[in-house]
């Protein structure tokens, strides 16, 4: 498990936690089922407070890529690839509906927009 | 439960006062006080270990009154570093350490022992003469020796040199890896308490300003530097205070989530946002 802390950078503390651990779960780095460390043990590995360590551990629980076992610690939950996907579909969702907002106050037409989108696409894939 | 809890706590000194002081640390946690000299930092510290008697409001450490009877079990379980250490002038660290098993039940000679060789404390020089480093040393060795589950600490790493100090934190810090274990400490190093606390709590003229996550007050803040015509155009609650060059340029604390999305801020440290509260305070 890797977690690295940049001070430089705008994203809160305990969202570099989150982002990251959840990446190697996705990733399968961490493996279903894997003990974490303790929220006490991590902050203070990471010389950070617990209360942040913990807010990153909640939100992971919360959207089910870990669960907790009282008195016995956090483990990487099976993963779920359907609640993954229907996740991702969902930030998918609300890119394209903030890039909508955006085409509108440009008054860019539908076509226009799409045209963007394809563009972009090939432009990916070669 | 909470290791420390002050409920409206009052005390008058003729011209200073500690007003309406509510204070909770819970268990498990790390607190720093900051505030000026004189703001209040070690009356509050003096009033949680009796040594002050409030006018009004109750002192409670580790769930026991602070005035009850009971509360002298509880000194027990509290390791104090005050920022002047007082032991007999010719005692050496050893003979402290004979003292100590002696005062507490629970005194552990073998850490002491080990404290002594990690902070190179000569055994067998006399307490006075130490140098202010070592005479620090000294407390805190002795408030780690005889296990407590909270520890106070009053300037306790001031006098020290940076490698020492950083030392020392990481010694805090491993302190609360147990639950149950706490600390207060107050200091002027606000980048060590940026290091190494879970709240930062601000006293200014014996009133507690805040009481805040420490990185929940970084996200909060965040410091801008552009030109007063810049500043202007933000909305006047964005901004806590402010700090002007004399060359067109200023410098602001601002609240992140009151500026527009797009304007580039700083990271605000603990001491841009103390000072920056305080320069406020006083307009």
């Amino acid at each position: 498990m890797e977690i690295i802390i940049r001070n430089t950078v705008n994203q809160p503390i305990y969202e570099q936690i989150y982002s990251q651990l959840k990446a190697q779960i996705i990733s399968g780095t961490l493996a279903p089922g894997e003990a974490l460390p303790s929220i006490r043990a991590l902050a203070k590995d990471l010389k950070i407070s617990v209360i942040t360590t913990k807010r990153a551990y909640d939100e992971l629980e919360s959207e089910g890529f870990l669960h907790t076992v009282a008195g016995k610690g956090s483990f990487v939950a099976e993963k779920n690839l359907d609640l993954i996907r229907e996740q991702q579909l969902k930030e998918l969702e609300d890119h394209l509906s903030a890039a909508a907002g955006l085409a509108r106050s440009c008054g860019l037409t539908v076509e226009e927009l799409i045209d963007m989108l394809r563009v972009l696409l090939e432009e990916e894939n070669l | 439960m909470n290791a420390i809890e002050l409920n409206h706590i009052q005390k008058s000194f003729g011209s200073f006062a500690i007003e309406d002081l509510n204070l909770t640390v819970p268990s498990g946690t790390i607190c720093g006080l900051v505030g000026e000299n004189g703001a209040g930092k070690s009356t509050t510290i003096r009033l949680l270990m009796n040594a002050l008697r409030p006018d009004s409001g109750t002192a409670k450490v580790l769930g026991v009154d602070a005035s009850s009877p009971e509360f002298r079990a509880v000194k027990e379980d509290v390791g104090v570093v005050l920022d002047e250490a007082y032991y007999p002038e010719t005692l050496t660290a050893l003979q402290v350490g004979k003292v100590m098993a002696g005062t507490y039940r629970r005194w552990n000679q073998k850490r002491y022992d080990e404290f002594l060789s990690r902070f190179d404390l000569p055994g067998k020089k006399p307490f006075k003469d130490f140098s202010r480093g070592m005479k620090m040393k000294l407390a805190i060795a002795v408030a780690m020796s005889h296990q407590p589950r909270l520890l106070i600490l009053d300037e306790a790493t001031s006098g020290l040199d940076p490698i020492v100090r950083d030392e020392v934190l990481e010694i805090f810090n491993e302190f609360t890896r147990e639950e149950d274990h706490s600390i207060l400490i107050s200091s002027h190093i606000l980048s060590d308490l940026e290091k190494l606390c879970d709240y930062i709590a601000f006293l200014h003229r014996g009133r507690l300003l805040f009481c805040e996550e420490k990185d929940r007050l970084l996200e909060t803040y965040g410091v801008f530097s552009g030109t007063a015509e810049q500043l202007a155009s933000l909305r006047e609650e964005a901004v806590v205070g402010r700090e002007a060059s004399g060359y067109g340029g200023i410098r602001a604390l601002v609240r992140r989530e009151d500026v527009p999305a797009g304007l580039e801020l700083e990271r605000a440290a603990v001491e841009d946002i103390i000072l920056f509260m305080v320069k406020g305070a006083k307009k």
